[in-house]
């Protein structure tokens, strides 16, 4: 058990170090440090790469059994613990027995860009979704609206179909951070609010969004 | 029997004189004898079919000259010009008409005869004979020789004049010149701001009359018009004019969509920061929600009897379609199980088809599924083949044409295809546009495009050679829907 915490520890450092390196400069990243902000920010994947594979069942089975025990002391404290599914919650457990405990929607991106055609939540917004999941699940008085947004070429309609799904894809990216279906709604605009006017492609990257928008 | 002899030896004058024509002529003079003389054996509404060999050619040379004169003429703002309406390739079936000013008009605030005109021209099957110089009486026949010399093959004269009341009274008649005939003429005693009306439903009769087919001009059309950040919803002629506005907001609207009755329009609303499907009664302006649903709520299309609305919900995840029961007694019904993006429904006029867009096998196609009240029966069939992107489906209202917007090379095109053949043609060179909607009588396309950076209404004929521009008045117009006829 001290092994396993000793790892999560280490975890949890190595990813406030990448939170902090992702929020002064990109331009600083090293090689390393970007291997280490996708292994802790990104995909379960990664961590189990990181990860001793034999560890990892009773990392699970403790998890389990703490939330058996003492569910509400957890829920209390975090919020999230109950929700746990996937792997990737079952290291966010760990650093949830000390929560930051945000009073403000966090300040990382409030909104997420799509590629042309895509529906792809792109790894560098994932730390910062990771944040809001983390607000929201501090605070339970707080709902979340997912703005779906296309850039200006097609129909109304279809537009409003892709935006959806953008916006869609936004909610279930939080919801591998542990947010729950009920505290957020996605909704789209298609083409109908650019955050830019203009046919250059700078603009409509611009206009293909997901907006996260605190009610 | 006598006619029959008579038409009998006709027809032999006919061949007679076109052979000793073309003996003496070239080729292109035999056209013209032939589209000269056949017709005058013939009711005006079959000789239609002679005319436009003769007529094109004859418009041909002016056709280019035309168009310029015209775009000049539309933002001078002269009575003629109230549509740009653009002609173009061969094969036209227009018939000559001639449409001298009603007679006593400069006291009425609307031309009548110039908005007859432009609704005829922009139908495709009319060309519209320059009557400048030729005067006619009322009350006695028209002199048809100078008409005949005019080239015209009908003509419709009018008359207004101010009633004690203060109301006007407004007469037509049409004549079939190459027969010299009465083909009938109506009278209407109308305040000013029926005028319009009554200067389409003349077009409607003169249609009739000479096409045999219902007429659309005194239909009417919805629209959105963006204007800074205000939208509206207007109802208008079908021609544009005269529009009403039935709602303004702050935020998009979107999708408008007529109930079968014309008495009613369901649209999307983003008022609440969401999209909201509302129905709204638009003699007393009483709106209410019937799909407000956690997630977005969208592209409403009416059911024949008006019962539900076909409708996309994202209630359950996913861009879905559900039958939405427009007293909202019932939950919404799925109609289709999809892992993708099911949008735009389209529902039959017999109520029997569901058309609708679905990116089911990758990228946007158009495809249908057999309807049984507001059930599904089977599994959805793929209708559109050709090019990897089709969306916005229009269905005509005997079910044998379908308009579409197809993205070819990276431009957004209306399409129209032939649903018994499966054959479908670009009916446009723009390259934004979008929402199509048939005429009741299914023989124009209104649709929405983009015309120097700025949105624009057009209508075109079924074949794409007869286009008309609808005036806005200011900002962008989008969003058409053709509504249903009026009893």
């Amino acid at each position: 058990l001290g092994a396993i915490s000793k790892i999560a520890l280490l975890f949890k450092y190595l990813k406030e170090n990448a939170m902090n390196v992702l929020k002064t400069s990109y331009t600083t990243i090293g090689a390393i440090a970007l291997t280490l902000l996708l292994a802790a920010c990104g995909s379960s994947a990664k961590l189990d790469n990181a990860a001793v594979s034999d560890v990892k069942p009773k990392l699970v089975e403790q998890v389990a059994s703490a939330k058996a025990d003492d569910s509400k002391l957890a829920q209390v404290a975090t919020g999230t613990v109950s929700s746990s599914a996937s792997e990737g919650r079952k290291i966010e457990a760990v650093n949830l027995q000390t929560p930051p405990l945000l009073v403000t929607p966090p300040d990382g991106a409030r909104t997420i860009y799509f590629d042309y055609d895509s529906f792809i939540v792109r790894p560098e917004f994932q730390a910062a979704l990771e944040a809001h999941a983390k607000y929201l699940n501090a605070d339970q008085t707080r709902k979340l609206m997912l703005e779906g947004h296309t850039d200006d070429r097609g129909g109304r309609e279809y537009n409003l179909a892709l935006g959806q799904k953008r916006a869609e894809a936004v909610q279930r990216a939080l919801s591998l951070f542990g947010l729950g279906a009920g505290r957020v709604e996605s909704v789209s605009f298609g083409k109908e609010r650019p955050a830019g006017t203009g046919e250059d492609e700078a603009t409509r990257a611009k206009n293909r969004r997901t907006e996260l928008v605190y009610k | 029997m006598h006619d029959m002899c008579r038409l009998g030896f006709l027809h032999l004058v006919i061949i007679a004189t076109v052979k000793f024509l073309k003996l003496l002529s070239k080729d292109y003079r035999y056209e013209r004898a032939k589209n000269v003389i056949f017709p005058m054996a013939l009711p005006l509404q079959k000789r239609m079919h002679f005319q436009h060999s003769m007529s094109f050619q004859r418009h041909l040379k002016t056709l280019r000259v035309f168009s310029i004169s015209t775009a000049a003429m539309f933002f001078l703002g002269t009575a003629f010009a109230q549509f740009r309406v653009e002609v173009s390739g061969v094969g036209l079936t227009q018939t000559p008409i001639a449409l001298p000013a009603f007679k006593g008009e400069d006291i009425a605030t609307q031309k009548i005869a110039a908005i007859v005109q432009a609704d005829l021209e922009r139908s495709g099957q009319f060309k519209a004979i320059d009557s400048a110089g030729l005067t006619y009486d009322e009350t006695s026949r028209p002199v048809f020789a100078q008409w005949r010399t005019r080239k015209a093959d009908a003509l419709l004269t009018g008359s207004v004049a101010r009633l004690p009341d203060g109301r006007f009274d407004v007469r037509f008649r049409l004549w079939d010149v190459v027969r010299a005939q009465d083909l009938g003429g109506k009278s209407f005693a109308v305040n000013a701001s029926d005028l319009r009306l009554v200067a389409h439903r003349t077009a409607d009769f003169v249609y009739e009359k000479l096409t045999g087919e219902r007429s659309i001009f005194s239909t009417r059309i919805a629209y959105i018009t963006k204007t800074g950040q205000r939208y509206q919803l207007w109802v208008a002629d079908a021609d544009g004019e005269n529009p009403q506005a039935a709602l303004s907001s702050s935020e998009p609207l979107i999708s408008p969509s007529w109930s079968v009755a014309g008495v009613q329009l369901a649209y999307v609303s983003f008022e609440s920061r969401k999209a909201v499907i509302y129905v709204h009664d638009l003699a007393t302006g009483k709106r209410r929600m019937v799909a407000n649903f956690k997630g977005s709520n969208s592209a409403p299309a009416w059911s024949p009897d008006a019962r539900f609305i076909v409708a996309t919900l994202s209630k359950e995840g996913g861009s879905q379609l559900y039958a939405v029961d427009i007293a909202g007694a019932v939950e919404p019904k799925r109609l289709l199980q999809s892992q993708s993006i099911d949008t735009e429904p389209v529902v039959s006029a017999d109520g029997k088809q569901l058309y609708f867009v679905s990116d089911r096998g990758g990228a946007p196609q158009i495809y249908r599924v057999a309807l049984n009240g507001s059930n599904a029966v089977g599994e959805p069939e793929r209708v559109t083949f050709s090019g990897s992107f089709n969306i916005s489906p229009a269905l005509s209202a005997d079910g044998k044409s379908l308009a579409y917007v197809s993205r070819v090379g990276g431009v957004f095109r209306l399409h129209l295809m032939d649903l018994n053949s499966g054959t479908s043609m670009a009916l446009t060179d723009t390259d934004s546009d979008e929402s199509p909607s048939f005429a009741p009588n299914g023989r124009l396309i209104i649709y929405a495009t983009q015309m120097n950076g700025k949105e624009a209404l057009m209508t075109t004929s079924l074949d794409g050679k007869v286009k008309a521009k609808l005036n806005a008045s200011q900002g962008d117009i989008r969003e058409p829907d053709w509504g249903p006829y009026q009893k």
